[in-house]
């Protein structure tokens, strides 16, 4: 009956954290990723040798339309492209940043959501790549 | 004792099965791969135009949109892009009809029906226009993509799209023509 008594403490404590959970504010949830930033980085950043930002975000932008993407906003001094599609009745966003990487190499970095859930799956980001790649005739290179 | 240790696992696993499910969230795979048809799309969404002067067909791209009476969004001309958006009516007669006709019905048999609150009442159609010069460095291409979201009578959106129409694309590249032509005549 002791041992009853010790352990039936520990169901209600689940409980209660169960409970009180639920009173957190959801601003944080806004917050919250699933991978760490390191990560995060490495599944979404890829390089290529090439110095021609232009080009780049040009060869970006095609690469998004072919994937069916609406482009909404674009600046070339910041490298950013802005673009959404359609999925039934979800809608995806993404935004392309490109960047200079030392002196020879463009580091190109996606983020993406689908619907009101960031994507940190690597294969569909590693999708995006490869059609990149095609376009550009360069190798995406993993960043460490 | 041994039924007590039982209760206590049993409980456990269920809470950590809640908890794991919570933390799954089930995205789909592959919507980053580009579509069979991509190549289709681009024929219809892209035009070349023999001039390599992208100023003059960015600035007939911004005239069309204002002649089909879209409202510019944003714009980054060094890269080409124009990005625009109209409202319109989305009403559709047929579609009513048939809603209140089964109103109507329902009302009859008794039990009650809003069909007509899912008619479609409104849209915002988005375009996206890029202007770029082509490979060879000799012409412009033009690609526009198009989409739509549209709201019902109790506004709620009942749908989004990308337009595939071909008379669409062919409309806008039809008044992109005529207006790279009234502008090169300064009209």
């Amino acid at each position: 009956m002791k041992k009853l008594r010790r352990y039936s403490g520990i169901p209600f404590t689940l409980f209660l954290i169960v409970l009180f959970s639920g009173c957190a504010s959801t601003a944080g949830k806004a917050f919250e990723t699933n991978e760490s930033q390191v990560k995060l980085r490495s599944i979404q950043t890829r390089a290529f040798d090439t110095t021609d930002k232009k080009k780049m975000m040009q060869t970006v932008i095609s690469t998004m339309q072919d994937l069916d993407f609406v482009i909404e906003k674009a600046d070339l001094m910041l490298g950013s492209v802005t673009g959404s599609k359609f999925l039934g009745y979800a809608v995806v966003t993404m935004t392309v940043i490109v960047r200079p990487r030392g002196e020879k190499q463009l580091l190109v970095r996606v983020n993406a959501q689908y619907g009101v859930n960031s994507v940190e799956d690597p294969a569909t980001y590693q999708d995006f790549f490869t059609a990149l790649e095609k376009a550009i005739f360069l190798t995406a290179q993993q960043v460490d | 004792m041994i039924i007590d240790h039982r209760f206590l696992k049993s409980f456990i696993v269920v809470f950590l099965c809640i908890g794991v499910i919570g933390c799954a969230a089930t995205l789909p795979k592959g919507f980053l791969k580009p579509s069979d048809d991509y190549l289709q799309k681009r024929v219809l969404q892209m035009r070349q135009y023999d001039t390599t002067n992208e100023e003059q067909i960015i600035t007939a791209v911004a005239g069309v949109l204002q002649d089909l009476g879209f409202i510019l969004d944003e714009s980054e001309t060094k890269l080409g892009l124009v990005s625009a958006s109209k409202k319109a009516d989305a009403t559709n007669k047929g579609q009513i009809a048939g809603a209140v006709f089964l109103d109507i019905l329902a009302a009859l048999g008794g039990s009650k029906s809003n069909a007509t609150a899912q008619c479609d009442k409104s849209q915002v159609v988005k375009a996206s226009v890029i202007t770029k010069l082509s490979l060879d460095g000799t012409k412009t291409v033009v690609r526009v993509t198009f989409q739509r979201i549209i709201w019902n009578m109790s506004n709620i959106i009942s749908k989004v799209e990308t337009i595939n129409d071909p008379e669409i694309y062919q409309k806008f590249f039809d008044g992109l023509s005529k207006a790279i032509f009234l502008e090169a005549q300064q009209i």
